[in-house]
């Protein structure tokens, strides 16, 4: 039945047709070419905000959530309202037993001082922090390493500078590691240096072992506030709520307070713009789709009309032997071949335009799209899906053309 | 060849219709070369339309080569035509983006013969009608004349049994009229049947056989002179 489709005539038949209507055959191109080209640059440029937002998120575990904690607001027990509240080390250790499903917990106290190198100083944020902070918000090290474990349990006395604080204190291209620095009258050895990321939360904080900090900063069991990591694919929601239940039954708190524990759900915030990513993706495609769905009916309203401007011609083929059908597929035949090589220049001109933007908009330290792409799969897709609806408005036009009779596409004018 | 039977045919005009055949009989040996006269409306091109397959009739009888027509849908007729049938038109009906050689080979593409063959063989009939030098010219860089031989060449190409020409010379000037009728003659001193619709008495007389139409029905059907000498011999 497809024997026609490898008939060199065939094509050469369609050759002839699309050769003759050269307007027509142009128009219908640019129809297609414009729906498929910007079906790909959308979804392109889609893309390439995403894997900028996902880029910008990139060393952040977005699973997470911050807590802290500040005054009831409920009487509650026997105790006042207004009551001040602290988070302890011994919550971080019920919380962790009792909570399977916390992936990391990162308890964490901070302040603020000056940092001295000789005859150099600037005022930095410092905060106590255990390793597995690392892995939270991973630090991008140029110089030595991460707070350890032994630097927990020896409460030495190290520390890990910011890029900025390093340029601060340091000669340019003085090598930092094992030179010491004082803050607050202590010295401490510096073990590493980190480039912040695009989200700094701490801002260009340096770190010490959190025990030491506990100690120094005579803290007790007292921290500021931690860090909440959920496995992947807990609702971290349900967790946040949870986790507070459990802080507000340690620290006899009534259920219903809301003020005690504060807390910042960084997961939400994220999934406020990946929702509003997966919407544009949306639009991306409606609109894509539907400019596609377009085009092919453009192709479809022009063959109608050649079809009609070429009664005559079909006419003359009918009275030479051509049997209804073989108009038929030659009618579509020609729609498919039109919107098959438009879909292509479109592909082609949409991957340069792409191309374009990668290179203009896409490199540099903050790229407004990072890499944007498309999937193959999702080209294949749309262009199978192209050709299908091709072939389906070219049966429109094809039944016209047999329609006629030949006796009356041969009257005369 | 051709045997007609009490043909009827009428066009519905709104409400009414128009009967434009009543009961024509008519019978088209092999070989015989035929003229329908006969003034606008008298018909002619109806009869040609049915005899073509290009229409079908009402009522009455059509026996093309022995086999009764009747009941054809559009593919069947297709073949038929393709193989039985060479059209020739008053308005050439070359299709314009082709050269005069594939103009010629396409009846043969409907046939379903390969390329190299039917433009060997539409080669031929070009040389046949003169027209050799002009295989790849397109049908606007011909004349009036060439354009109707070449719609000849292209009738003739799948070898058919009838040729149907339907005021084939009515484009032309005298001078070219005279040629293509020469041409038709050729063919059908080959043993071709040929019919040819006009309604110029001198084109006629060229014509074996003359059948006078009149208001959908035959009024005359005489030999020619030409005709007469043939059938004696």
């Amino acid at each position: 039945m497809f024997k026609f489709l490898f008939d060199s005539d065939t094509w050469q038949e369609i050759y002839g047709g699309i050769r003759k209507n050269k307007t027509r055959t142009i128009i219908t191109i640019i129809g297609v070419l414009w729906g498929i080209f910007l079906l790909v640059v959308l979804l392109g440029a889609a893309r390439g905000m995403e894997n900028n937002f996902k880029n910008l998120f990139g060393d952040f575990a977005t699973n997470s959530v911050f807590m802290w904690a500040q005054r009831t607001d409920k009487p509650f027990k026997g105790f006042q309202e207004g009551r001040r509240i602290r988070l302890t080390t011994k919550d971080i250790e019920v919380l962790k037993s009792e909570f399977k499903d916390i992936k990391y917990l990162a308890p964490r106290s901070q302040t603020s001082t000056n940092i001295i190198n000789g005859f150099k100083t600037g005022e930095f944020s410092i905060s106590g922090d255990y390793p597995v902070l690392d892995k939270v918000q991973k630090k991008d090290l140029i110089y030595g390493r991460f707070i350890n474990e032994n630097d927990i349990t020896n409460k030495s006395k190290v520390i890990v500078i910011e890029e900025t604080a390093y340029k601060q204190l340091f000669e340019k291209n003085e090598f930092p590691i094992g030179q010491y620095v004082i803050a607050d009258n202590i010295n401490y050895k510096v073990v590493g240096v980190y480039k912040r990321g695009n989200i700094g939360i701490d801002g260009d904080a340096a770190y010490i072992p959190f025990t030491t900090f506990q100690q120094i900063y005579n803290r007790g069991n007292y921290i500021d506030w931690m860090m909440v990591t959920g496995d992947t694919g807990v609702d971290i929601k349900q967790l946040e709520s949870d986790i507070k239940l459990t802080l507000k039954n340690l620290h006899k708190v009534d259920p219903e307070d809301n003020r005690a524990f504060g807390s910042f759900n960084l997961a939400v915030q994220i999934n406020k713009v990946t929702g509003f990513l997966t919407g544009m993706q949306f639009l991306t495609w409606f609109v894509g789709i539907a400019t596609l769905i377009a085009g092919v009916f453009a192709i479809g309203n022009i063959l109608l009309i050649t079809v009609k401007e070429r009664t005559k011609e079909i006419g003359i083929r009918r009275a030479l032997g051509a049997t209804p059908i073989e108009i038929r597929q030659q009618v579509v035949l020609e729609s498919v071949f039109l919107t098959t090589v438009a879909g292509m220049l479109g592909i082609v001109f949409g991957g340069l335009i792409l191309f374009l933007i990668d290179t203009t908009l896409g490199s540099g330290p903050d790229p407004t799209l990072l890499n944007p792409t498309v999937n193959i799969p999702i080209i294949l897709f749309a262009f199978f899906i192209l050709v299908v609806l091709g072939t389906l408005i070219g049966l429109i036009p094809a039944y016209m053309a047999t329609l006629v009779k030949p006796i009356e596409a041969l009257r005369e004018e | 060849m051709i045997k007609i039977e009490g043909l009827h045919k009428s066009y519905p005009i709104g409400k009414d219709s128009l009967h434009v055949l009543k009961g024509l009989d008519l019978h088209i040996k092999e070989g015989e070369f035929v003229s329908i006269m006969g003034s606008s409306g008298s018909g002619k091109s109806t009869l040609l339309n049915i005899v073509g397959l290009l229409d079908t009739h009402d009522e009455g009888n059509y026996f093309l080569n022995g086999q009764l027509i009747q009941n054809l849908n559009e593919k069947k007729a297709a073949v038929l035509r393709n193989k039985f049938l060479g059209f020739v038109f008053q308005s050439f009906n070359l299709i314009s983006y082709k050269t005069a050689l594939e103009n010629v080979a396409l009846p043969l593409y409907y046939k379903g013969m390969g390329r190299k063959e039917r433009l060997k063989i539409a080669q031929e009939y070009l040389e046949k009608v003169e027209l050799g030098p002009w295989a790849n010219h397109l049908p606007n860089e011909l004349s009036g004349g060439q354009k109707q031989r070449v719609a000849i060449a292209r009738a003739l190409v799948t070898n058919p049994k009838v040729i149907l020409a339907d005021e084939p010379t009515g484009a032309l000037d005298s001078k070219t009229t005279d040629s293509v009728m020469d041409l038709l003659k050729g063919i059908n001193d080959e043993g071709m049947t040929v019919f040819v619709i006009t309604h110029e008495e001198d084109v006629a007389e060229q014509t074996n056989r003359i059948v006078r139409l009149k208001d959908g029905v035959i009024i005359s059907d005489e030999y020619t002179k030409a005709g007469k000498l043939k059938t004696v011999k």
